[in-house]
């Protein structure tokens, strides 16, 4: 996979990622057009579909919201990678089909905007001057997960 | 040699031991989802094409978030989630008029210990102050509850807060858990149970634990956990009914981390925007401040309105400051009726609403506008958290929020 990282720094939080206003709504779309606004008002027409994140650590603190990960998902991100991550976050973008990929090390080696590139397979995360930092291997069922959107669909189409 | 948490999770997956580190499956004998995180909940299971919900009388869904509606997309997700409720046949449904879901669980006799309470919600780990183990999932893990009745957890390690000291005139269970957070960090306890004992916590209220375990998620705890005694069985048996069984931790677990924490000279703490983590003693700080929130699943109850009604009796709020005040559930407002602190409140030149989330996560009511600040008894300051991404919250105990108020800045009660 390859795409332009976009960068934030340590502690992005689930207000962040998708203010408490706009939990009312469900949908994937309005989601989105809020998605990370607080911190960049033009993140969503920014980012392209198949784009990163790069992240410091403990990035989805806070609330148990899964508006997060779904308006993640809308703006398109294809993963996002961060030192560290906070517990309900990580179960809930799994959940819906985002994957987070831990890789220490991450934060210093990426500029904002730069075009990376990322292999699922071999766990690793190449810069564009061609610098790789590995990251934790995701466990098989868990691929299989996100590969298929979600636990949802992945549930669904297990029966 | 096990701790609390390993051993209620052992119990709830019908093991004989489980350890740190383990995946297991636990049955759950409590789910709570609220209107706010609800209609996602309700639309993954359906989604998932199940049918019947795995036990009608183990979930619990209050409307505490928007209420009443505000707007019409509201009004719409509460009506998904009374038809929900209409359609399973859920026993334990509280519409508008009931309050605050971490504040109702306890007091309904929801919460006993020994049990495993999830909540699409973060702050469910406030729970945890009664023994048993509370987690926040997200919505698409409730909806596999709602349809099994069970979810995956890997077993936590536990840090234990051994807290020692007499606190000090006008210091709180907040200034405690303010300071633990500040010396911790945002990710000091991330997939640990943050389990608060010694003996300053054992001379606490149930309501005061309620306000440590409230906050474990904001250091990145999977939980917060107080050890059972006399108090929390007397709060117990009097609001419920249901089977309890009570764990402690041995200290001689493996995976038991203890940290000593002493706040014998503990003075009033505030935490700074835009982290929880970013806390200092109020002395240290100088701010203005526009508004004023008194209330929530941390700083909503009786003891916090009668803390803060003690210091506003005869004072006026400042000129330039406007002061809300939202008991967090209908019987915590009824006391404050019949004690006459909504009086002190109002006269004082308070605004008082119904019980509700109000302004804690700024989608409701009491929202700040660009550059303003609020002071806020409520759990978190994130950027934008009460509304404009301009705007700066500051949090605090009760008390410093009332004294704040007469002062229209920062201060410590005298």
């Amino acid at each position: 996979m390859k795409g332009t990282a976009w960068k934030f720094g340590n502690d992005i939080d689930t207000d962040i990622i998708v203010p408490g206003r706009y939990l009312i709504y469900t949908d994937e779309e309005t989601l989105a057009k809020h998605c990370m606004e607080g911190l960049d008002p033009d993140f969503d027409r920014k980012c392209k579909k198949g784009d990163f994140i790069v992240a410091g650590s403990n990035f989805g603190c806070g609330s148990s919201r899964e508006h997060a990960p779904i308006a993640l998902k809308g703006v398109g991100v294809a993963a996002v990678i961060a030192e560290s991550f906070a517990r309900i976050f990580y179960r809930n973008a799994t959940n819906v089909g985002v994957p987070l990929l831990e890789a220490p090390g991450i934060s210093k080696l990426i500029e904002d905007g730069e075009e990376i590139t990322v292999d699922m397979q071999n766990a690793t995360i190449t810069s564009q001057n061609g610098e790789t930092v590995t990251f934790k291997k995701l466990p098989p069922f868990m691929l299989e997960i996100l590969n298929q959107g979600g636990l949802i669909e992945y549930l669904k189409n297990k029966r | 040699m096990p701790t609390m948490s390993e051993k209620i999770l052992a119990k709830a997956s019908n093991k004989d031991n489980v350890e740190a580190g383990d995946i297991i499956i636990a049955n759950i004998d409590v789910a709570m989802t609220h209107d706010l995180t609800g209609p996602l909940s309700v639309q993954s299971f359906e989604k998932i094409g199940a049918e019947k919900v795995w036990d009608s009388s183990k979930i619990v869904i209050p409307f505490d978030h928007q209420v009443p509606a505000d707007s019409i997309d509201s009004a719409n997700n509460h009506i998904i989630m009374r038809d929900f409720v209409e359609k399973q046949n859920i026993e334990h449904f509280y519409d508008v008029n009931q309050g605050v879901c971490h504040q109702i669980l306890p007091e309904l006799g929801h919460v006993v210990p020994g049990e495993v309470i999830v909540g699409a919600d973060s702050h469910t780990c406030t729970h945890g102050a009664l023994g048993a183990f509370a987690t926040g999932i997200g919505s698409t893990d409730m909806a596999m509850v709602f349809a099994e009745g069970n979810l995956w957890f890997k077993v936590p390690e536990t840090n234990r807060f051994n807290v020692t000291g007499a606190l000090k005139d006008n210091v709180y269970a907040k200034d405690v858990i303010l300071h633990i957070i500040g010396k911790m960090g945002a990710d000091g306890s991330t997939y640990k149970a943050c389990e608060f004992g010694g003996e300053t916590v054992s001379d606490m209220s149930v309501s005061d634990r309620m306000v440590l375990c409230n906050m474990a998620i904001e250091m990145g705890g999977k939980t917060g956990l107080v050890e059972p005694d006399k108090k929390t069985i007397d709060y117990v048996e009097k609001r419920s009914n249901k089977p309890y069984e009570v764990f402690k931790t041995d200290l001689d677990s493996p995976s038991l981390n203890i940290i000593d924490i002493d706040v014998s000279d503990l003075e009033p703490q505030v935490a700074c925007p835009h982290n929880v983590d970013n806390v200092r003693p109020v002395s240290e700080v100088d701010q203005e401040i526009d508004q004023v929130f008194l209330g929530s699943c941390t700083n909503g109850r009786i003891s916090d309105l009668r803390d803060a009604a003690k210091i506003l009796k005869g004072n006026k709020v400042a000129r330039n400051t406007r002061m809300l005040v939202i008991p967090a559930s209908k019987e915590v407002y009824t006391k404050a009726l019949d004690e006459g602190l909504i009086k002190i409140f109002v006269e004082a030149g308070a605004l008082v609403s119904a019980p509700c989330c109000g302004p804690c996560l700024g989608g409701h009511t009491g929202i700040i506008g660009p550059g303003e600040v609020s002071l806020s008894t409520s759990n978190r300051n994130f950027k934008g958290r009460q509304g404009s991404p301009d705007g700066k919250v500051f949090l605090s105990s009760a008390a410093v929020a009332a004294a704040s108020a007469i002062e229209g800045k920062i201060v410590a009660p005298e």
